[in-house]
């Protein structure tokens, strides 16, 4: 079916073809609109789903944390703030080994307090456990919703996953989107029927331990290992998806990578503006490509290292900062996959677009000339800059 | 309820809280929870949700559990949230025919996880009307870090974070109320009870809070050896004081009618309740009857406010 659609409307739409038993709601902008919709469902008696309205979003991520302990399948979104309130309770769903989904729709966090898009909020939560999958566009966001429940409900998985789409660019524009049928998302989701929990009457369950040094290690290794695991069923599960829908989707997408020399790895919808980038570049002889990162946790740090193993020049692009003073966490995570190449590429990292300060065409192709020059020259220059900020003289 | 309470009829049932949990002796806690949960129909399924507490590190320390019925514990600030979402599945699956029988939801936190950092998780959840109860259990500071000060804990007691010193005498504040909080969320039961005596008072009330639908709320005193530094062995007698000086009255709220379900027979000094306490005992030093006379005052107060409001 084609449609056109905003990303939060997509979500919302998803979420009804899943029917899921829980939605913990709370709003905020730019994820407000994915409650709403879905509330309507609720009240046109569309969907089976208790629909708790809660009064933070710290309560809407507890409400799922239980739902899905008890044997339920639970669901929720959010932004910014409010992910951030759920900071803690991230790691208590990871560590419970709740498949939980949530949308993140991403925007700056504060302060100061701005609404629109960047990376800082889930980024802060980046090592609470979570699987996160990230969208180029309103398809993506879609069809990624879709592959969250099969991939964290896995028994070799079961962790929660976070789906993210940038706000307001994806979540507020509309778009031509593909929809699958209702029937088909049934099936590809299938029944949620876990081995353990709270509800199941031939045997209680207690979730939730005081947990010291002699368990809480291995307890830990367990949730390690099922990260790594998780990688293996996303492949699984975007292969099963293709089956669907036609769609193909890897851990990251290559963009005219077969012979590129220099490159961007980066992030969410800049991808399109920079793909238009490439294909300029191309048009003049310039060897550009492009990683378009979907899949950070867990990150597909071989596979990237051997997607980038024949370039001569990197520019990390990552639209938040990591305050490190040693550049933004996709650089950290990139930079560090590339270690073990025998011939690493030059390396640099630009942080750019904080609290959704655009990016165009040439910026992008200003950042591919730049690369240009340290092929050429082999001098890096400074590892890590912003782009787009006004300088002290007032341009930008 | 259908029938006359009989203690000995009901410690024959089924424990529901083994023993062997972690809770000190002299503990309020355990004593409140087994009698909570002791109301419980047999043939009912409970699932126990708890706030990190004294009572949660103590009666599930992986790998054992101290319930036998399922148990969910997630964070500090909230239980009401959690049980709430545990309502919230069984509604849903129950929709879907994925599970049977009768099962209640209750929650148990200590007052600092209850007062203080989860009171918005608990206003919340009894404003949506989840079918829950949630017990507080009162030891009126926090105890599990080792006795700290929270809104629950009374003028003049000392604390960690409200020492006595030179120029302050214990806490500075008064004791928030927050069965009367509850009782303005307009819910179906609210109810303050105590583990006194033959458990009459805190069994009823337990029963109606369990077995009355909607969101209902205990507010239950549990005192605490090491925070308000009494012997054990005088746990009963310490909360019996409390109720019989009424410095906790046991009262009801059911359907926006008051009702007081125990006055003593003869109201006590308050002064009896605080002379076995360590956390007051600097009440007791010359100079300083002002404090006990301060104490007596605001205890009179609202004890003739109640009984204005329960006509009694």
């Amino acid at each position: 079916m084609s449609h056109r659609l905003s990303g939060n409307e997509a979500i919302a739409y998803a979420m009804k073809q899943i029917d899921p038993d829980v939605m913990g709601a709370f709003p905020i902008t730019p994820s407000t609109e994915i409650p709403e919709y879905f509330a309507q469902y609720v009240a046109n008696g569309e969907v089976n789903t208790e629909y708790v309205a809660v009064e933070s979003e710290h309560s809407s991520m507890s409400v799922c944390i239980a739902a899905q302990a008890a044997g339920a399948r639970a669901v929720c979104a959010t932004s910014s703030c409010g992910l951030a309130l759920m900071y803690e309770l991230l790691y208590v769903a990871a560590s419970c080994r709740l498949p939980i989904s949530l949308v993140c729709v991403n925007r700056a966090l504060s302060g100061p307090i701005n609404i629109n898009h960047d990376y800082s909020d889930s980024m802060g939560g980046r090592d609470s456990g979570w699987i996160q999958i990230y969208a180029e566009n309103n398809q993506e966001a879609y069809d990624n919703f879709i592959m969250a429940m099969p991939i964290g409900e896995h028994p070799n998985v079961r962790l929660p996953v976070m789906t993210c789409m940038d706000g307001f660019i994806t979540s507020h524009a509309v778009e031509n989107i593909e929809l699958l049928e209702t029937d088909v998302v049934r099936r590809f989701i299938g029944e949620y029927n876990p081995e353990h929990y709270l509800l199941k009457r031939e045997n209680p369950l207690a979730v939730g331990p005081y947990d010291l040094s002699p368990y809480y290690m291995e307890h830990k290794v367990m949730q390690a290992e099922a990260m790594k695991a998780a990688k293996v069923r996303i492949l699984e599960v975007a292969a099963k998806f293709e089956k669907i829908s036609g769609r193909c989707y890897g851990l990251f997408e290559e963009y005219r990578m077969e012979d590129a020399e220099l490159a961007l790895v980066l992030m969410g919808s800049t991808a399109g503006t920079a793909k238009a980038a490439v294909d300029k570049l191309r048009e003049d002889g310039v060897k550009a490509g492009l990683v378009k990162t979907r899949v950070f946790r867990p990150f597909p740090g071989q596979e990237l290292a051997r997607a980038l193993a024949g370039t001569r020049a990197v520019a990390v692009m990552d639209k938040s900062e990591g305050f490190s003073a040693n550049g933004g966490p996709l650089f950290a995570e990139t930079r560090s996959a590339l270690y073990d190449l025998k011939e690493r590429p030059y390396l640099i990292d630009i942080v750019y677009g904080l609290g959704g300060r655009d990016v165009k065409v040439e910026d992008i192709e200003k950042v591919f000339g730049r690369l240009a020059d340290i092929a050429v020259t082999g001098e890096i220059g400074p590892l890590y800059t912003h782009m787009g900020q006004r300088s002290k003289g007032g341009d930008r | 309820m259908s029938t006359v309470y009989n203690l000995k009829r009901e410690v024959e049932k089924p424990v529901r809280l083994t023993g062997g949990h972690r809770l000190c002796a002299g503990c309020g806690a355990g004593v409140v929870v087994a009698g909570v949960l002791r109301a419980l129909h047999k043939e009912d399924r409970a699932v126990v949700v708890n706030a990190t507490s004294c009572l949660q590190v103590s009666t599930f320390m992986y790998p054992y559990t101290a319930y036998v019925d399922s148990y969910i514990h997630s964070a500090f600030e909230n239980s009401a949230a959690t049980c709430a979402g545990v309502e919230a599945a069984y509604n849903a699956l129950q929709r879907r025919g994925k599970v049977e029988g009768n099962v209640k939801f209750i929650t148990f936190a200590g007052d600092g996880g209850t007062y203080d950092i989860g009171f918005q998780s608990l206003s919340g959840a009894m404003e949506r009307g989840h079918d829950m109860v949630y017990v507080c259990y009162d030891n009126e500071a926090y105890m599990n870090t080792g006795i700290q000060r929270s809104s629950s804990t009374p003028r003049f007691a000392r604390t960690t974070t409200s020492p006595v010193g030179s120029v302050q005498p214990g806490k500075k504040q008064n004791k928030k109320d927050l069965t009367e909080i509850l009782v303005a969320h307009h819910i179906p039961y609210v109810a303050q009870t105590a583990p006194l005596g033959n458990f009459r008072d805190l069994h009823i009330k337990s029963y109606n809070a369990i077995y009355t639908k909607g969101p209902c709320f205990l507010n239950v005193l549990a005192p605490c050896p090491r925070g308000w530094d009494y012997p054990m062995a005088r746990l009963a007698e310490i909360i019996q004081l409390a109720v019989d000086t009424c410095v906790w009255p046991l009262y009801e709220v059911e359907e926006g009618v008051w009702r007081l379900t125990y006055i003593p027979k003869k109201k006590l000094p308050v002064e009896d309740f605080l002379r076995p306490q360590g956390r007051f005992r600097h009440m007791f030093q010359k100079g300083n009857e002002w404090m006990i006379e301060e104490a007596q005052r605001y205890v009179d107060e609202k004890w003739e406010r109640l009984l204005e409001r329960t006509g009694a």
